[in-house]
């Protein structure tokens, strides 16, 4: 533990990410940073992710879904996998692309928010939050290069101004704020079709969360690396809603009675 | 030719201790003790935003008194310790007596190696299911496994005395927190405002992280 010398003014004071890279860069560069092996290895990509907000006029919050599939190459490997998770109590992080390096990206951004918060006593504000993951991703580059692509999607709500907003990102570490509703990964742009003709301004939450489901089954529908509805297994899309509350995700339950919902409109 | 002038090894570990000890006893005290659900933290605080009190880890809170921008450091460099630990291995693994432990080094470290000790004291607390381990690091490295409660800084021993006749460690968390508060105006034979207080915790009926900050409402509140 260093205890003196360490410099007040240190650009990456609260910074646990600029800590890991100094502190303990072969854990750092596990992931992200520059790989030394040259070409692809094989990997398991996570696909589709969608966030979308609701109440424009009054109660306001966001709507995270993924589906739960993950491929390698043409297999389907995961039937159950997580791609929505919860970053801080106010804020989530949705992934897509190599499996493995995007996990870990979720596992360092949660982190590195709790550790801003504790170190400095506030929480970052939403678009710093969203700008210190453009800067993950861009320290991804190099394994993007090699085709380890990760392309995060960050939604949260600004308890201070009582506002939710939604981040995309591109793998070069590009940030583009979306007002309505952002998709990542392959099925994302089904998914992205499938948003635009059912969002609607006056979106309430119940049927932003229909809306959020119906885009997932659309994706699944034209993408085979994105997973429908296992209604034999019981395994439904991941459904994650941030509004003043906070992070929840609902419950298996919940997702089923909806996803069922859909499945009866469809077949009409 | 100058001859420096021989100081032998007790008077220098004596001079750096009651050096160490005055820098302490000007600063206001910290009272810890458990409760129904955790572990309480009341301290007499007059800055809304210095605190004394603060999180660690999911299960691990940190009081210190003493000199702010010494504790600071030892505060934020625990903070990148079990962040770093539980990010390389899980969250379970990092623990309040590793911590301890880690501060116990380097204040040790700092009191026989540096012209100038550290002039804090310390408080580890990390809570399980069904019990609460608590530290307590003195300014030369001394660490003590203490039960029940314990009061660090300058009245510590008025406190703790206070303490003693009051104390029970199934009280709800408000009556703890009066406990703590008339035991600190005995101390310091002085009524204590509210306002004045700065009250933080462990408390096990909260998600994965245990830590608790009552604002200024809830503690004038809980106070009545």
């Amino acid at each position: 533990m260093k205890l003196s010398g360490t410099d007040p003014f240190d650009l990456a004071g609260p910074s646990f990410f600029a800590l890991l890279q100094r502190e303990a860069p072969e854990q750092a560069a596990r992931v992200l940073t520059s790989a030394q092996s040259s070409g692809m290895v094989d990997h398991v990509d996570g696909t589709t992710v969608i966030a979308l907000t609701y109440g424009a006029g009054g109660d306001q919050g966001v709507i995270m879904a993924g589906d739960r599939r993950a491929t390698s190459g043409n297999i389907i490997s995961k039937r159950d996998m997580r791609k929505v998770f919860e970053a801080d109590s106010w804020s989530a992080v949705g992934i897509s692309g190599a499996a493995g390096p995007a996990m870990e990206l979720a596992k360092i951004f949660a982190t590195e928010l709790e550790h801003y918060e504790k170190v400095e006593g506030n929480p970052l504000s939403l678009e710093g939050k969203a700008n210190k993951l453009a800067q993950m991703v861009r320290a991804n580059l190099p394994l993007a290069m090699q085709g380890l692509v990760v392309v995060p999607l960050f939604a949260g709500y600004d308890p201070r101004e009582g506002v939710a907003r939604i981040y995309e990102f591109d793998a070069a570490g590009g940030r583009y704020e979306e007002r309505r509703f952002a998709t990542t990964g392959s099925g994302g742009r089904d998914a992205r079709g499938s948003l635009k003709a059912r969002f609607r301004e006056d979106l309430v939450r119940e049927g932003a969360i229909d809306v959020a489901i119906e885009a997932l089954w659309d994706a699944a529908d034209e993408d085979s690396a994105t997973g429908g509805p296992d209604l034999v297994r019981e395994i439904y899309p991941l459904v994650a809603v941030i509004d003043s509350g906070g992070y929840r995700e609902l419950a298996d339950d919940v997702v089923a009675e909806r996803v069922r919902g859909v499945i009866d409109r469809r077949r009409q | 030719m100058a001859m420096p002038y021989y100081v032998s090894p007790e008077q220098v570990m004596k001079d750096k201790a009651d050096f160490a000890r005055k820098g302490i006893a000007r600063g206001k005290s910290v009272a810890a003790l458990t409760y129904a659900d955790g572990i309480l933290f009341v301290a007499e605080n007059p800055s809304a935003t210095l605190h004394k009190i603060s999180e660690i880890y999911d299960r691990i809170a940190f009081a210190a008194v003493g000199k702010y921008n010494e504790f600071e450091q030892l505060r934020v460099a625990g903070i990148r310790l079990a962040d770093v630990k539980g990010y390389q291995y899980a969250r379970e693994d990092v623990t309040g007596r590793a911590l301890a432990n880690a501060y116990a080094t380097a204040l040790g470290a700092a009191f026989t190696e540096s012209s100038k000790p550290f002039e804090v004291e310390l408080l580890v607390a990390e809570i399980s299911a069904d019990s609460v381990e608590l530290y307590h690091i003195t300014y030369d490295g001394t660490i003590m496994d203490r039960e029940g409660h314990v009061a660090i800084g300058g009245s510590s021993d008025a406190i703790t005395a206070a303490l003693d006749s009051r104390f029970d460690a199934s009280l709800p968390r408000d009556e703890a927190l009066r406990v703590a508060r008339d035991a600190l105006s005995t101390a310091e034979e002085r009524p204590i405002d509210a306002d004045r207080l700065e009250v933080a915790g462990l408390d096990r009926t909260r998600g994965r992280r245990k830590f608790f900050r009552m604002s200024g409402t809830e503690i004038a509140a809980a106070l009545g």
